[in-house]
């Protein structure tokens, strides 16, 4: 189990600066959680600290580890990332075999028929998908395939970019309790956004609350019941998702 | 009560599928709020699209389908265009992807108005403006020479909303009109369109897959799955839903301050695709 630790993160696209100096530390085996309306830099902070975008400042560390000192394998073999469309994130023309064996192959790994038959096994779908192609799956299954190619280098950290947000709530419930299984069994760390506080409540220990590129409050899963929150802006977020809630 | 809508087994089949998309679906619509709620692909959208004829490449066919006086299935087009926008009107789900880019928002609004009543652009202009106030837009003069990406997804809805209900109309279909809003928003939203709809007695179908909101803002629900009726019900009751298809998406829905256990998730059943029979309370 790895911990994460972001200091002083920030970044600008032209003239924009999008994360302000952002900082936080996520502990072993922990699932943090992210939440903010669009625009807030919570995508942007994964993005960052998995180098898929660069030219950033500050530092993120994986363990004892600086991603940015990591050699690129290395990296990929400590975090992995599970995007939020699991209907853009697969390769239309790639078979899930293809999918999943890229990494392997990449990183010189033996016996790969075996492991991706547990992988398959291990996010609940029959070993017999390997020969589909996307459009093949369901958005379930399709998000399903798309955990079983982040654990199959099997990673430290997992990323999570709105993992459940693209799929129906009935859906949703068989991933929350999938990606649940998967961090008992496997000590994964999360780092998780959502922009829905009762995922990060079923989800999540703690959570930070974004706004404008800033990090408002980190708080407490309690927090959100026990009106926990101190800023304004956290306060009205909290109030606003309890309101939807009951008010509904 | 007069009907709004009245449908008698609908049934409607994309060019080219192998199954339909809706199959004998039945429902009558007065002055109330409806809802109709089902996973992505139950055919919820499909069916609000089907009631302002605006599936050219599907097959539809019902015993009956009609909107007041109008029989929809023999109006032709030309009867269309003067009804849609005018009598009846959709809200679309994304404010981003449904406003026209390139034209101010007061604009679009007063264009919609202008096509369907005659007036100098002035009145049309003072229209708008006044809808714009109706929907909470502080400064309705300023917003009305805005281009959509200038205003934020909540005030984009809204927009959307006021250029909807401005011709008055009797039917308002509305599909998944908040779900592209942060949370913060969407209650504010709703609310405006809420009470417009009421006070103006406008039939609205609400078209939704958050069984929760549809509990709040409308009174009657219609359970749609995989094209099929399954269950229809008082939004009051649906906390009594008899079908387990209902029940499941009730369960699998993660609280705030719920239970950390694993969540029930839907156990399909083949017997819920037979034909709905009609609950009687």
């Amino acid at each position: 189990m790895k911990s994460v630790s972001i200091r002083d993160l920030s970044v600008s696209f032209g003239a924009v600066q999008v994360l302000h100096d952002v900082s936080f530390d996520v502990t072993p085996g922990e699932c943090f959680g992210l939440v903010g309306e669009s625009g807030s830099g919570k995508s942007t902070i994964l993005r960052c600290a998995s180098r898929l975008t660069d030219g950033w400042d500050g530092e993120v560390r994986i363990g004892d580890a600086s991603v940015r000192e990591m050699p690129v394998r290395e990296r990929c073999r400590t975090l992995q990332m599970v995007f939020q469309d699991p209907y853009g994130s697969l390769h239309p023309r790639h078979s899930i075999r293809g999918a999943l064996e890229e990494g392997l192959r990449v990183n010189g790994i033996s016996d790969r028929e075996e492991r991706m038959a547990q992988a398959m096994r291990d996010v609940g779908l029959p070993v017999s998908f390997l020969d589909r192609y996307p459009h093949q799956l369901s958005g379930g299954q399709r998000q399903r395939v798309a955990i079983a190619r982040a654990l199959i280098l099997e990673p430290d950290v997992l990323f999570l970019d709105e993992p459940t947000s693209a799929l129906d709530v009935s859906v949703q419930a068989e991933v929350l309790n999938l990606l649940v299984r998967l961090q008992r069994e496997k000590g994964f760390t999360y780092l998780m956004v959502s922009h829905d506080l009762a995922v990060v409540d079923h989800m999540c220990d703690r959570f930070a609350i974004m706004q404008h590129g800033r990090i408002v409050e980190v708080l407490d899963r309690e927090a959100i019941t026990r009106g926990g929150a101190t800023q304004p802006y956290a306060k009205e977020l909290i109030a606003a998702s309890l309101e939807y809630e009951t008010a509904i | 009560m007069e009907n709004v809508l009245d449908v008698r087994n609908l049934t409607i089949r994309y060019r080219g599928a192998a199954e339909p998309a809706v199959r004998d679906v039945s429902f009558t619509l007065g002055r109330e709020r409806l809802g109709i709620v089902g996973e992505s692909g139950s055919g919820k959208s499909t069916v609000g699209r089907a009631m302002l004829k605006l599936l050219d490449t599907a097959e539809v066919t019902a015993d009956r389908m009609s909107f007041e006086e109008v029989d929809l299935l023999r109006a032709p087009e030309r009867q269309m265009l003067d009804l849609r926008g005018r009598r009846m009107s959709m809200i679309l789900q994304d404010p981003k992807f449904s406003l026209n880019p390139i034209q101010r928002c007061g604009h679009q609004i007063a264009e919609g108005y202008r096509r369907h009543v005659k007036c100098t652009k002035a009145e049309a202009r003072r229209k708008a403006i006044e809808m714009l106030e109706q929907v909470h837009i502080r400064d309705p003069e300023r917003v009305y020479d805005l281009y959509p990406h200038e205003v934020s997804g909540g005030m984009g809805q809204r927009v959307m909303i006021a250029m909807m209900l401005l011709t008055d109309p009797d039917l308002v279909i509305a599909d998944e009109p908040t779900s592209a809003l942060d949370v913060t928003v969407r209650l504010q939203v709703l609310r405006i369109l809420d009470g417009l709809v009421r006070d103006r007695g406008i039939g609205l179908v609400m078209i939704s897959h958050d069984l929760n909101l549809v509990r709040s803002f409308c009174d009657r629900v219609l359970i749609m799955y995989a094209g099929r009726l399954v269950e229809t019900l008082d939004a009051r009751d649906l906390d009594n839903a008899k079908h387990p298809y209902t029940r499941g998406l009730l369960a699998a829905q993660p609280r705030i301050g719920g239970p950390r256990g694993d969540l029930p998730v839907l156990d399909r059943q083949d017997s819920w695709l037979q034909p709905h029979q009609e609950v009687t309370a």
